[in-house]
């Protein structure tokens, strides 16, 4: 049986560098080993940290003076590089199941609004932060609203591509719709910046406002 | 806040994790001398958090200097960390910090002027809480933004608090939890949970003062500020002393939330290697100690806490009177043992 293989040369890559490509990798998936390249020995320990993790055992060689090679059996990592529950490596005997779906549906109908990009009241600094966070933790939620909405400040927060943009853009993936209200955009000269979601009026957003479960925020 | 460039982007390094490991510095430094001079108590020679220098029988100098890459993305709450870092090491001497020069690198092309605002106000939040005057700073032009704070203070030269002056029988309070850099390395990565990062940046953010306030109403045997060594590195340089070591309980650790579980993924700083590698020669059976014990221990910390060695006996009316002030303080362990080892026990 053939086993497919993908390599990635973290050389001079300073941490968190090589263990984020390395996630990313696994995340992508397609392929029974990734073979992670390294050059300091903080990166070694930390990749191979990563994988286990992961829920695999990896192996580290020295192929050179300074320079390892991770070999990391991909076998028993779920969807998104999770760790599957309980489940040793190579053990191909539990059927993986697709993380996430069903709850998702189970939190149809809730719409978010988000009119600041601060989340609460008191210092701007932490209320972005805090925003930034939420929009995270939303997308890591097991259930996905069935959309967000941002108006006023909150247009700010996809008007260019950011951290915050990217986790969006992994919910409107996963079908949460994501509606930015116009007038605001227009009002902070945003117009053209949109970096996720679709352009919406005040008529169709306090409609989906009146329509079913809503949180502000 | 989305007008500002994220700083930490524009780095290789974060705040104190920088910092030169410890064992490249003593190669350094090994052998390097000044004359003596008459009103010098403390230089680079000894490990203290800051210089000392008499200028008569009431009143000595204590100067420090401390700069880094950005530990955070927002350049305001970047300046407040680098002040709050730099006054830090005035207090951990039981100074009072009295003015301060600010030293900025920063690449004016890629991140623009409103940032380098935003990074000065923030500083100067900081100094003005601490009731420290700036007189002035010197800036360069440089691909990689850095800022941080020489700060002057004035301490009464035979009340200053030294760093190895322990004795038998103290315990040692930590009035900051442990694991900036891990948390830093997770936001690096696009993964540091919301709490993680409001947690770490508020307590960055903080200024030592209070807590510096609060153990000067008591018998401070010993003090110094975790930072850039992370809380065993500077343990290790509080146990040598004269009369005995350290002990330090890795059960008893406070830690940022999700810091343990970054440390888990692989997330620790490079600075956290270093320093273990630089110290581990101090630590009694390192082996004995869980992995993730180690990463907390040696976590080079940005704007860390005090760590105080107190009198037993007075130990739980301080940690009492530091909680009741909002101080998020912990016993973390006490003096003990052979002068020179760190003895990491549960």
């Amino acid at each position: 049986m053939n086993e497919s293989r993908r390599a990635i040369d973290a050389r001079g890559l300073a941490c968190p560098e090589p263990v984020i490509r390395t996630k990313k990798a696994l995340e992508d998936g397609g392929f029974d080993f990734l073979e992670v390249t390294v050059d300091n020995p903080a990166a070694k320990e930390n990749v191979t940290r990563f994988a286990a993790w992961s829920g695999c055992q990896a192996e580290a060689e020295e192929t050179g003076e300074g320079t390892w090679k991770i070999i990391i059996p991909t076998k028993a990592i779920g969807p998104q590089g999770l760790p599957l529950p309980e489940e040793d490596c190579g053990d191909q005997s539990t059927e993986v199941e697709p993380q996430g779906q069903v709850a998702k549906e189970s939190a149809a109908g809730a719409t978010v609004l988000i009119s600041s990009d601060c989340l609460g009241k008191g210092e701007a600094e932490l209320g972005a932060l805090l925003m930034k966070g939420f929009i995270y933790a939303l997308a890591e939620a097991e259930q996905a609203p069935k959309r967000i909405i941002f108006m006023n400040s909150g247009v700010r927060l996809v008007i260019a591509p950011s951290e915050t943009t990217k986790h969006l853009l992994r919910l409107a993936e996963g079908g949460v719709e994501i509606l930015v209200c116009g007038t605001c955009l227009d009002y902070h000269g945003f117009k053209g910046r949109l970096a996720v979601g679709r352009i919406s009026n005040m008529y169709e957003i306090a409609s989906l406002l009146l329509e079913g479960r809503t949180f502000s925020v | 806040m989305s007008e500002h460039a994220k700083l930490t982007h524009h780095t290789r390094f974060s705040g104190c994790g920088a910092k030169l490991g410890p064992a490249v510095l003593d190669k350094a430094l090994c052998g390097l001398s000044q004359p003596s001079w008459p009103g010098l108590i403390a230089d680079f020679s000894g490990n203290e958090d800051a210089g000392l220098f008499r200028l008569d029988d009431g009143e000595a100098l204590v100067q420090t200097v401390d700069f880094f890459p950005p530990i955070v993305d927002e350049p305001w709450l970047f300046g407040r960390i680098a002040a709050a870092n730099a006054l830090s090491d005035i207090y951990a001497m039981g100074g009072r910090p009295i003015t301060a020069l600010a030293i900025v690198s920063y690449p004016t092309k890629e991140l623009g002027l409103a940032s380098l605002r935003a990074m000065m106000e923030g500083g100067l939040d900081a100094l003005v809480e601490a009731g420290c005057a700036l007189l002035g700073g010197h800036s360069i032009e440089d691909s990689e933004p850095k800022l941080g704070y020489s700060v002057t203070g004035l301490v009464h030269p035979d009340r200053a608090w030294r760093n190895n002056t322990i004795k038998e029988g103290a315990v040692l309070i930590l009035t900051k939890p442990l694991g900036t850099g891990l948390v830093n390395m997770a936001l690096r990565a696009g993964v540091a949970s919301a709490e993680a990062l409001e947690a770490s940046h508020a307590s960055m953010a903080r200024l030592n003062r209070e807590a510096a306030e609060i153990l000067a109403r008591y018998r401070v045997l010993a003090c110094t500020d975790v930072t850039g060594f992370g809380l065993a590195g500077h343990a290790a340089e509080m146990a040598q002393g004269q009369i005995c070591g350290v002990r330090l309980f890795y059960d008893q650790l406070p830690f940022f939330p999700g810091a343990v579980e970054y440390a888990s993924m692989g997330l620790v700083p490079e600075g956290c290697y270093r320093n273990r590698e630089g110290r581990l020669s101090s630590i009694r059976d390192p082996q004995a100690v869980p992995p993730i014990a180690l990463d907390l221990l040696f976590d080079p910390q940005t704007s860390g806490g005090l760590l105080a060695a107190i009198p037993g006996e007075e130990g739980g009316k301080v940690l009492a009177e530091l909680i009741a002030a909002g101080i998020d303080a912990h016993i973390v362990g006490e003096t003990g043992g052979p002068v020179g080892t760190v003895d990491i026990v549960s």
